[in-house]
């Protein structure tokens, strides 16, 4: 039985770990993968101030004045990126795998060829031949940059690499082009980091379920050497020298926790391939990053799964090895129970919960970024689960006062003795019904929130995307002379405020006063938008920027508008500037917009006038139920993982919760065979005990509701607004958490109900031997 | 694998031209192929012939600065076509690069451009004649009157000439053979070009003065299976004649042998294989390899026995395409100045 305990503590909690370990290091890989795939990210590179595109004659101008750079081109053909280069100007050392190993540039450069890995190829309706090279990063294909331009239709570069070697004379860059800029190396925008706020939050999952597993294996090795003192005393007394005792009991933790640590790193990679496809499918919504669909065996995260895991298991054995060494020869192997109910033991317990407890206010109060964020989580968490044995001893103890009768007596007295042992266990599941209850919270509150907002936001019945810029003027004016409200969408990306973010020209109407809502605004916030005055910005930029309604924010060089209101904006983690078209098209004279919002009563009249008189095609319109359907299908996708992980937490902290029952059943019949001798059938023993799981798992919601509603507000106050920059409110779903409750007791009957059932069978010569032995 | 070695497989045509791999290169695959007896046609001769495989336009110069410190200066630009003919854009098969040099007695400093046809960053234009690869350039109202410039990181150079006699034209007017199995290419030269500019160095800018020589030559199968490498000279005598003489070594140790004799006034005579002799006095070790950097020339013909002396032995070329190409002097029966290339010593 402790054999199996241990086992399985140790397999699910290197489970979870490594599970969302593998997650990472294949979304990492991706992401490697992804900037190694050209090896952009060693050059400088030079980028337009406005907007993503640079035209292919600043290319050919900055090279006839002494500027060694190459051009690259990007963009999205059908899902997958293409990325475009010059193999011919292209700096030493940038690497393109098996682009470069086939050496044959005629083909590469006329009629080219694409390199993809085989799963892109699959997914690439292209003209020119695909190559499968298992280097290049997922959903990316690399060609030559005049294939490229061909296929998606372009005759622009997105950004220029700058060889390191440049010649001796040559003009400063805002002499020849001041409308670019040049990024140092490593400057340019990193999906790791865009993401790591995902990949910490998948992290600190992984480290809750391994900190419940370690629970389990601490308490079933606790228990394990608690029983063999009296074995270990009988040894010692034979002669057998203490040192070989400890070192065969080290070598058996070893053996266990390597067995244990590899089923672990199987069910790992198990749960790993499972979730896999909803992570790669949530990153690619919320940020665009690739990841593979398929999980690789890294030896990043088996290894750490495994060393963190006999890690964990030695440092549980360690303590109880140190007593067995320092434990006198002849001392009698007293009852584990007393041991644990020590006050000094207590006195610790308590001491750790205040400090964690007060790290996590001081950390609440003056931390700053996200790893302060989950620090206050962890502090929070760890310090409650301390706090709980302390917090119930008293309620068991007000509880036998209360009681009338003997059994009710003896039944809260009993409850009361075997809460030490079974205190890690309900830490467990305080842990885990504490997780679930903040994060169902927290996913609900922004679904909420998000589904409002879509409603704000996706108010146009038909979104229409012109293929050139003929068609938006057509698209304009057929659609008006329709009498159909038209709302072009300009947008450039651009610096403000000194930080990236995406500029918007908006018409000013009643779409947009009606439908935006303001997080906070100056009461005429639309008009002075739409005179030119005043801008608004949505809550991330405010916040990464430290401004607030009121303030002034750069726009564009020499241009600083007050700040006329906050928008909520749970779309996308970048920033957002919106201001009137007029303003728009006076900074970007240049930029026409392709995409417009259709405010139509009828949507299928209007769609039939853009196809068959507009010559629109179908696929450049969309409705706005099927945008919708779509956000909220990515927002959906975000959540799975964390709930998928929910419910495992839960499990393992059932399993803490049967498995601690099991190993103090045992323990426990010298302490039931008295009340037995005195009257109680080994039925209503057997019932009791159902009733005390029930109501230990009652006690630990009642103290895992205001924890979890902590762990809620961490996560939606602090966490959210490090992460995406965004703060949402707040909601309470007392339904949700009733039935956590429900469920939470129910885990806790199910892991009680076998041992019950195998208390009820103890046969009464086992009961009658506690006597025969004078315990 | 990086990109520049791919630029190495893909002119693979210069590098069997410069270092003989076997069987490449020599077969026409499309391209027009030299005819003997060439009609030649200026100034647009001047400009490329995309429907050839290769091409260059290299100049070479013996320049002297006040202090009488000798100076060797190189410029060229190389043409060499995936396919036969001009595409629009990015889709033209022709592909760009150039070698820039200065030799000093003491350093030699090198640097190399990539790029494609067809939008415009590399080219050649006859009438007015401007060659060109991002800013470096060879230019001027026509071929007698040029301005050059080129640079690299640690140099730069800015250069005017003058021409001061006619083209001269190699092998059977113009059509240069190269094998004894009959590879050939058109070759002709402007050996007479007076040349005088700035030398941009790391100490500091040097005024210089000197002569210079132009070659240009196309061709679609220019080496023979059985070739290794050349050695090529261009030697100016102080009484006015001008010697050009290659020599192709064949894998068996034999060599090939074509020169021209160039009198002040441009008339030539040109000589079969065998009578222009070079062979090696004394190796240098240069960047790991031994490279001939003093070689004895000889035209019986013309009297001519040289010694041939490399100014600086140092000047290996360390680019896509490595060889040696520096400045020469020449002792013996006639002194004079001159350039050297060496090829297939990898």
């Amino acid at each position: 039985m402790q054999l199996f305990a241990f086992l399985t503590g140790l397999a699910l909690a290197t489970a979870l770990w490594s599970g969302v370990q593998a997650i990472n290091a294949e979304a990492r890989a991706s992401y490697d993968a992804a900037a190694a795939t050209l090896g952009e990210g060693q050059f400088d590179q030079i980028a337009p101030r406005v907007g993503d595109t640079i035209a292919q004659a600043d290319y050919l101008s900055l090279r006839r004045q002494g500027w060694l750079v190459s051009p690259i081109i990007e963009g999205d053909l059908g899902g997958v990126r293409l990325l475009g280069f010059d193999p011919l100007s292209s700096p030493a050392g940038f690497g393109v795998g098996q682009v470069a190993g086939t050496g044959d540039l005629g083909a590469f450069l006329n009629p080219g060829q694409l390199f993809a890995n085989a799963e892109t190829a699959a997914q690439l309706v292209v003209s020119v031949p695909v190559v499968i090279d298992p280097t290049i990063a997922p959903g990316i294909a690399v060609g030559d940059i005049g294939v490229v331009q061909r296929l998606l239709g372009r005759s622009d570069i997105s950004r220029l690499l700058v060889q390191s070697d440049q010649p001796m004379q040559r003009p400063e860059l805002s002499d020849v082009a001041p409308h670019l800029r040049l990024q140092a190396a490593g400057q340019t925008a990193d999906m790791g980091e865009l993401t790591d706020s995902f990949h910490l939050n998948l992290t600190a999952f992984g480290l809750l379920s391994f900190a419940v597993g370690l629970f389990i294996v601490y308490s079933t090795i606790g228990l394990a050497f608690e029983q063999r003192r009296g074995m270990v005393r009988t040894l010692r007394a034979l002669g057998v020298p203490l040192s070989r005792l400890i070192s065969l009991m080290v070598a058996e933790v070893l053996l266990l926790a390597f067995v244990g640590a590899s089923i672990g790193i199987v069910l790992g990679y198990a749960i790993a391939a499972l979730l896999l496809p909803d992570v790669a499918m949530t990153l690619r919504g919320l940020y665009g990053a690739e990841v593979a669909g398929t999980l690789q065996f890294r030896f990043s995260w088996w290894g750490s799964g495994l060393a963190i895991a006999v890690i964990g298991a030695v440092a549980a054995a360690g303590i109880r090895l140190l007593q067995i060494a320092r434990m006198p020869l002849l001392a009698s192997a007293r009852p584990r129970a007393w041991a644990m109910t020590s006050v000094r033991a207590q006195r610790v317990q308590a001491i750790c919960a205040g400090i964690l407890l007060g790290g996590a206010c001081v950390l609440a109060l003056a931390g700053q970024g996200l790893t302060a964020g989950f620090a206050l989580l962890g502090c929070f968490l760890v310090g409650a689960a301390l706090l709980l044995p302390l917090l119930v001893r008293p309620v068991l103890t007000l509880a036998e006062r209360v009681a009338k009768g003997p059994v009710a007596r003896w039944f809260w007295a009993d409850t009361r003795q075997q809460l030490p042992g079974l205190s890690l266990a309900l830490m467990a599941l305080l842990l885990a019904i504490s997780a679930n209850i903040g994060v169902a919270t927290m996913v609900s509150s922004f679904r909420l929130t998000f589904v409002a907002f879509l409603d704000q936001r996706l108010a146009p019945e038909l979104y229409v995307e012109a293929a050139d810029e003929a068609q938006a003027y057509a698209i304009e004016d057929g659609m008006m002379a329709q009498g159909v409200t038209v709302l072009p969408l300009l947008t450039v990306e651009t610096e403000v405020a000194d930080l990236p973010a995406r500029l918007f020209g908006v018409r000013v109407g009643p779409t947009y006063r009606e439908n935006w809502k303001f997080l906070d605004a100056v009461p005429d916030a639309w008009d002075q938008v739409n005179a030119g005055q005043a801008a608004v910005t949505n809550e991330q930029l405010a916040r990464r920027a430290n401004l607030w309604v009121g303030d002034d924010i750069d726009i564009a060089p020499g241009l600083s508008l007050p700040i006329a209101a906050i928008v909520a904006d749970y779309g996308n983690p970048r920033g957002q500037v919106v201001v009137s078209e007029a303003l728009f098209r006076d900074l970007h004279p240049d930029v026409t917009p392709r995409q417009f919002g259709l405010r139509t009563d009828d949507p299928v009249a209007a769609r039939h006038v853009l196809t068959s008189d507009l010559g629109v095609d179908d696929g450049a319109i969309t409705d706005q139920a099927a945008l919708k359907a779509f956000s909220l299908q990515v927002f959906e996708r975000t959540f799975t993982v964390t709930a998928a992980l929910n419910v495992l937490t839960m499990a393992v902290a059932g399993f803490a919760m049967l498995m601690s029952l099991l190993t103090l059943a045992d323990l426990r019949v010298p302490q039931l065979a008295p009340v037995w001798a005195l009257g109680l059938t080994r039925r209503r023993i057997g019932r009791l005990e159902l009733l005390r799981a029930v109501v230990f798992a009652v006690v630990v919601c009642l103290f895992a509701l205001p924890v979890g509603l902590g762990l809620a507000w961490v996560l939606l106050a602090i966490i959210n607004v490090e992460a995406f920059g965004w703060r949402l409110p707040m909601f309470l779903f007392p339904l949700d958490y009733a039935r956590l409750g429900l469920y939470a007791m129910l885990a806790a009957v199910a892991a009680a109900v076998w041992p019950a059932v195998r208390l009820m069978r103890t046969p009464p010569s086992a009961l009658l031997k506690v006597f025969a032995h004078e315990r | 694998m990086n990109v520049k070695v791919l630029c190495l497989l893909v002119l693979f045509p210069i590098a069997a031209l410069a270092q003989g791999f076997a069987g490449l290169g020599t077969d026409a695959d499309g391209f027009a192929v030299p005819q003997p007896e060439p009609e030649f046609n200026f100034p647009a001769d001047h400009g490329p012939h995309p429907d050839y495989r290769i091409e260059w336009w290299y100049l070479t110069a013996n320049l002297q600065a006040a202090d009488g410190t000798a100076y060797g200066l190189q410029w060229t630009l190389f043409r060499s076509a995936l396919a036969p003919g001009e595409g629009e854009g990015w889709t033209s098969p022709q592909v760009w690069f150039a070698h820039a040099a200065v030799t000093t007695p003491s350093h030699h400093f090198a640097t190399e451009r990539f790029a494609r046809g067809g939008i415009g960053l590399a080219g050649v234009e006859h009438a007015p004649f401007r060659a060109w690869i991002d800013e470096w350039a060879l230019e001027g109202p026509d071929f007698d009157t040029l301005s050059l410039r080129a640079q690299g990181a640690d140099f730069a150079y800015d250069m005017n000439l003058q021409a001061q006699g006619p083209l001269v034209f190699h092998g059977q007017r113009g059509f240069s053979v190269k094998s004894a199995e009959g590879q050939a290419s058109y070759y002709y030269s402007q050996p007479f070009y007076q040349i005088a500019g700035t030398l941009m160095l790391p100490d500091g800018p040097v005024d210089v003065s000197g002569s210079a020589w132009l070659d240009r030559e196309w061709s679609s199968q220019p080496l023979s299976d059985t070739q290794s490498g050349w050695d090529w000279f261009s030697l100016s005598f102080e009484d006015g004649n001008k010697l050009m003489g290659f020599q192709l070594r064949q894998r068996d140790g034999s060599t090939y042998s074509a020169s021209t004799w160039i009198g002040p006034d441009g008339t030539t005579t040109a000589y079969p294989d065998g009578a222009f002799v070079a062979d090696p006095l004394t190796q240098s070790r240069v960047v790991g390899r031994d490279v001939p950097t003093t070689w004895r020339v000889q035209l019986a013909d013309r009297g001519v026995d040289v010694e041939v002396d490399a100014v600086n032995p140092n000047a290996w070329m360390p680019l896509s395409i490595p060889y040696w190409e520096g400045p020469v002097t020449m002792s013996g029966s006639h002194e004079g100045v001159g350039y050297l290339e060496m090829t297939g010593y990898e």
